[in-house]
């Protein structure tokens, strides 16, 4: 920590006092650490590189969920930066902090800068615009779930590894095969309400929550205990007790033994490739999130999960001009495209994926255009959008409460959805509460 | 005539302490004024506006079924910390106060996990009984019992009370050393000619005349177990599987910080501290009447 405190401080009496002083410098505090942060640091230099007006000082403020109260605490002492990384949960907290934020087509309109909103990916932009069309924050890192597959485990069990798994019907078949020839481990997942319940209710154009899934107002109530979820849970629960789906922990904790070669299906987000790629000693298929065939409308276009950069009230129109030239650098297309190679997260903009289309990179690297094109095949509908839910992140850890008993059989998916639901909108009432 | 010394001023008593009064107020009366006054209102998280809503935060706390439920998960949780940790402790330190070659290298070795911080020791734990990649889930599997705490509530409690009992065991052992060392050898060694055999020395002896080591520790672990155990929670189960772990401390922690909602956040702390002090206050009523100092 202290590295990181003397660090800053250099950092920012060398912006003070080196001959460039005349730089307005813009503070951008992310979640990024590792690898990802190093790519988000290269980002940052090649655009302060480009020109000399502007100082971007990107600095890591933990998780999300600490960059998240950073920002907030330093709100309140009247020190926020200029740009703030905020994972998607918190997109309702930060849109009813109508004070605090400044949203991005404005910042974008007073620079005078091109930006035009139809250049971006309607699937990833769409969850952070109003219902009216305009863009609240930047889409920065975004991915969706797929299923990623081991073919030889397939093979293994007698099966085909190339067989088609693009209906949960056909994967249950797949899995009592595997089960059958002695595999310990048919299936897993992570993020289980973001994968089995958010991103089916808007594959499946069923609602996750009334009002567009909150988007058209905060007296929101949680309609997750449809039908097609109860079905779907209901099953997952049956494969659970089965052996056939093994629960590794409510984070993304299955894919260490995936990548192990212990488990034979794993859905997880699109951005876990790079992880795959790297570690996984065993032939592997990345396909496109299974869906129910008796559903009308299945599938609809999946939802993203990732992150947005939120420009802060209180600013210099300075500062703000510079943050309309930075967010300009990051959606160009040559950036994403990059980006998107680099890091398994989807590009931004309809450019940046064309472009990686003819460098011939989707066939080298086959599987890591179906998130897009799963994403882009229809056009979203109010089911499909997205999700704009205050005290998401609590509700999330609800719902992991909940499912965690339907696969120990303590509950049933009925029983467990119906708790979640009333659960969960006893938090979105206080949320409506507090943002009256 | 009088011989002591007199300080006429009458401001001077009131000077010395005052150091010692306004660390008081500043770190304990401030924010707990601070933490009563939040509890009547539901402010957004950015501090924009704010409602009074008087009792409104208790009113939805203890309408909460799982709120009430997580009183008795923390009694639950507080009383196996409090006895393995202090038990363990006390064997440890009876052992060592028998040590008498290299007895200086086992008494650090001992000490040593108390410099670890809660959230590493959650990550240790986690580690060695991780369900896929733990050493001793697998070795548990070799032997045919399967270890998944993520499913498990039961298994779930008994590794969040290891590990956070592991971490105070150290204290605790060292306090206990310290007492055992300043129970005088001859009444000891009295009992020991009289025939007295090493349980019943310690059973008649040892044991009452450590009595106030273990009431200061009694009181010292209950709170522990009450606040600083969030650590090792939020790393290990994060309140789960279900809510088989959430303990009172870890929900004022999750809904501040994870849900943004201060004003829930500051009424728990507030029947936190209230719970704190009547345990307190019985402890110095009823048991410290059964200790010998």
């Amino acid at each position: 920590m202290k590295k990181f405190i003397a660090a800053g401080v250099v950092a920012a009496l060398m912006s003070g006092v080196a001959p460039a002083s005349a730089a307005t410098q813009i503070d951008f505090w992310h979640a990024f650490t590792g690898r990802l942060g190093e790519l988000l640091d290269e980002q940052v230099s090649k655009f302060n590189d480009s020109q000399d007006e502007y100082n971007v000082v990107a600095t890591n403020k933990g998780n999300y969920s600490e960059t998240l109260n950073a920002g907030i605490a330093a709100f309140r002492a009247g020190e926020q930066p200029d740009i703030l990384q905020v994972f998607e949960v918190g997109t309702a907290t930060m849109m009813g902090a109508k004070g605090a934020i400044k949203p991005v087509y404005e910042v974008m309109a007073e620079s005078g800068l091109p930006f035009d909103q139809s250049a971006y990916l309607a699937a990833v932009a769409g969850y952070y615009t109003t219902t009216d069309g305009q863009m609240l924050s930047l889409p920065y890192n975004s991915s969706t779930p797929v299923l990623y597959v081991n073919k030889d485990a397939l093979e293994a069990a007698g099966l085909d590894p190339n067989m088609d798994l693009s209906t949960w019907d056909k994967v249950g078949t797949a899995l009592d095969a595997l089960k059958e020839s002695g595999n310990k481990c048919p299936l897993t997942t992570a993020w289980q309400s973001w994968v089995h319940l958010e991103n089916l209710s808007a594959y499946h154009n069923v609602p996750f929550a009334s009002k567009e899934n909150g988007f058209a107002g905060v007296d929101t109530e949680l309609s997750l205990n449809g039908d097609v979820q109860v079905k779907h849970i209901d099953t997952l629960g049956q494969w659970a007790k089965d052996g056939k789906f093994i629960y590794s922990g409510r984070r993304n904790e299955g894919g260490a033994p995936f990548r192990a070669g212990e488990c034979a299906l794993f859905t997880e987000s699109s951005a876990g490739y790079a992880g795959v790629k790297k570690e996984a000693t065993f032939d592997f298929d990345i396909r496109p999130l299974p869906y129910w065939s008796d559903v009308e409308g299945a599938p609809q276009n999946t939802i993203i999960g990732g992150a947005s950069l939120w420009v802060m009230q209180g600013q210099t129109e300075e500062e703000y001009k510079g943050v309309a030239a930075f967010f300009n650098f990051l959606s160009s297309s040559a950036i994403q495209a990059k980006w998107h190679q680099d890091t398994g997260y989807l590009p931004i903009t309809m450019a940046a994926y064309e472009e990686t289309k003819a460098s011939g990179y989707y066939d080298e690297n086959p599987g890591t255009d179906i998130a897009i094109i799963q994403m882009t095949g229809k056009a979203p509908t109010a089911n499909s959008k997205g999700l704009r839910l205050g005290s998401f992140d609590q509700i999330r850890g609800i719902i992991d409460e909940e499912l965690e008993g339907v696969w120990n059989g303590s509950k049933s998916a009925q029983e467990a959805l119906d708790s979640a639901a009333e659960r969960g909108d006893e938090l979105l009432r206080r949320f409506e509460q507090a943002n009256r | 005539m009088e011989k002591r010394v007199v300080f006429d001023n009458r401001w001077l008593p009131y000077l010395l302490l005052a150091p010692q009064l306004l660390v008081t107020f500043v770190f304990f009366f401030w924010p707990a004024g601070q933490a009563i006054y939040q509890s009547a209102f539901i402010p957004d998280p950015f501090g924009l506006k704010t409602q009074f809503v008087g009792l409104g935060n208790f009113e939805y706390l203890f309408g909460n079924r799982y709120y009430r439920e997580s009183f008795l998960t923390t009694a639950v949780f507080s009383v196996l910390v409090t006895v393995s940790a202090m038990s363990f402790a006390l064997w440890l330190a009876v052992l060592a106060d028998r040590v008498i070659k290299g007895s200086s290298a086992y008494r650090t070795l001992l000490i040593w996990p108390y410099a670890v911080a809660p959230a590493i020791a959650g990550v240790l734990w986690l580690f060695m009984f991780n369900p896929f990649t733990g050493i001793i889930a697998w070795m548990l599997a070799q032997l045919g019992y399967t270890w998944n705490h993520t499913l498990d509530g039961g298994q779930a409690m008994a590794l969040v009370v290891a590990a956070s009992a592991w971490k105070q065991i150290s204290y605790n052992f060292l306090f206990f050393l310290a007492g055992l060392q300043a129970i005088p050898k001859s009444v000891i060694e009295a009992a020991a000619i009289d025939g007295a055999s090493f349980w019943r020395r310690f059973r008649t002896i040892v044991f009452p005349l450590l009595s106030p080591t273990t009431f200061f520790l009694l009181v010292v672990n209950i709170i522990y177990a009450f606040f600083d155990t969030f650590g090792v929670i939020h790393t290990i189960t994060k309140g789960g599987p279900e809510q088989s772990t959430t303990i009172l401390v870890y929900k004022v922690f999750s809904d501040g910080f994870v849900g943004q909602d201060l004003g829930s956040s500051a009424a728990q702390s507030v029947i936190l501290l209230g719970l704190v002090g009547i345990l307190t206050v019985v402890q110095f009523r009823y048991i410290e009447r059964r200790v010998h100092y």
